[in-house]
């Protein structure tokens, strides 16, 4: 029984870890495959995770497993959002395809005279992303 | 069953590394690469789970927990420098 899980939570978890090193490989863009690499090699190592601590049987290896799976889950998203925001100000192009930079939105809203501009919405704002 | 399971698993996973890999190698731009080498770290702690779980050595976990750690510390120095540029 327990190797039946191990093996299936073993084949997702490296099913997602290929999926995630997929995205990376073929997104068009450092933020849309930060998100690849982000969310699914979370899950991915989660899945191994539980996998290997079902197979080792152990209080110890579960107490290790668990706090490595703690670490994971606290550090990914800090990476990521620090990444993106090194990106981000390093003029790093978006993808053509790109339809909200709600980071340039809230900037131009800003400089126009804040919080009474804000029942306006973003009209117009789409033709600001092809200047940057 | 399980030998051969833990084997496709960590193919796998070599696959993803080499594939991951050539994005590090591809990248055009350095945040690219950086994203590459955080998922590279996450793989190898990965593989060394897998192995862990398949010898059932426990110091092997260890390792991993290592791993993660200074790959954590290693993006955020990445991100640090990509943000402030060249050092004057």
């Amino acid at each position: 029984m327990t190797d039946i899980v191990t093996a299936v939570v073993w084949l997702a978890g490296s099913a997602f870890a290929l999926l995630a090193a997929v995205g990376v490989l073929r997104m068009p863009d450092v933020f849309t495959r930060m998100q690849a690499a982000t969310k699914a090699s979370t899950l991915g190592l989660g899945c191994l995770l539980i996998g290997a601590a079902l197979q080792m049987g152990d209080f110890a290896s579960f107490i290790r497993a668990a706090s490595i799976g703690a670490f994971v889950l606290l550090t990914t998203p800090v990476s990521g959002l620090v990444i993106a925001r090194a990106a981000y100000f390093a003029d790093v192009p978006l993808w053509e395809g790109t339809v909200l930079d709600e980071r340039k939105r809230d900037s131009v809203r800003a400089t126009r005279g804040g919080l009474s501009a804000q029942g306006n919405n973003n009209e117009g704002f789409d033709g600001d992303l092809k200047e940057r | 069953m399980l030998e051969v399971v833990s084997q496709t698993t960590l193919a796998t996973l070599g696959v993803a590394l080499i594939v991951s890999f050539i994005r590090l190698v591809k990248g055009p731009t350095l945040p690219d690469r950086v994203v590459a080498m955080d998922l590279i770290g996450v793989l190898v702690v990965g593989l060394i789970v897998v192995l862990a779980g398949r010898s059932g050595v426990r110091a092997t976990l260890d390792a991993a927990i290592v791993i993660a750690l200074v790959g954590f510390l290693g993006t955020i120095a990445y991100a640090t420098y990509v943000e402030r540029g060249d050092p004057q």
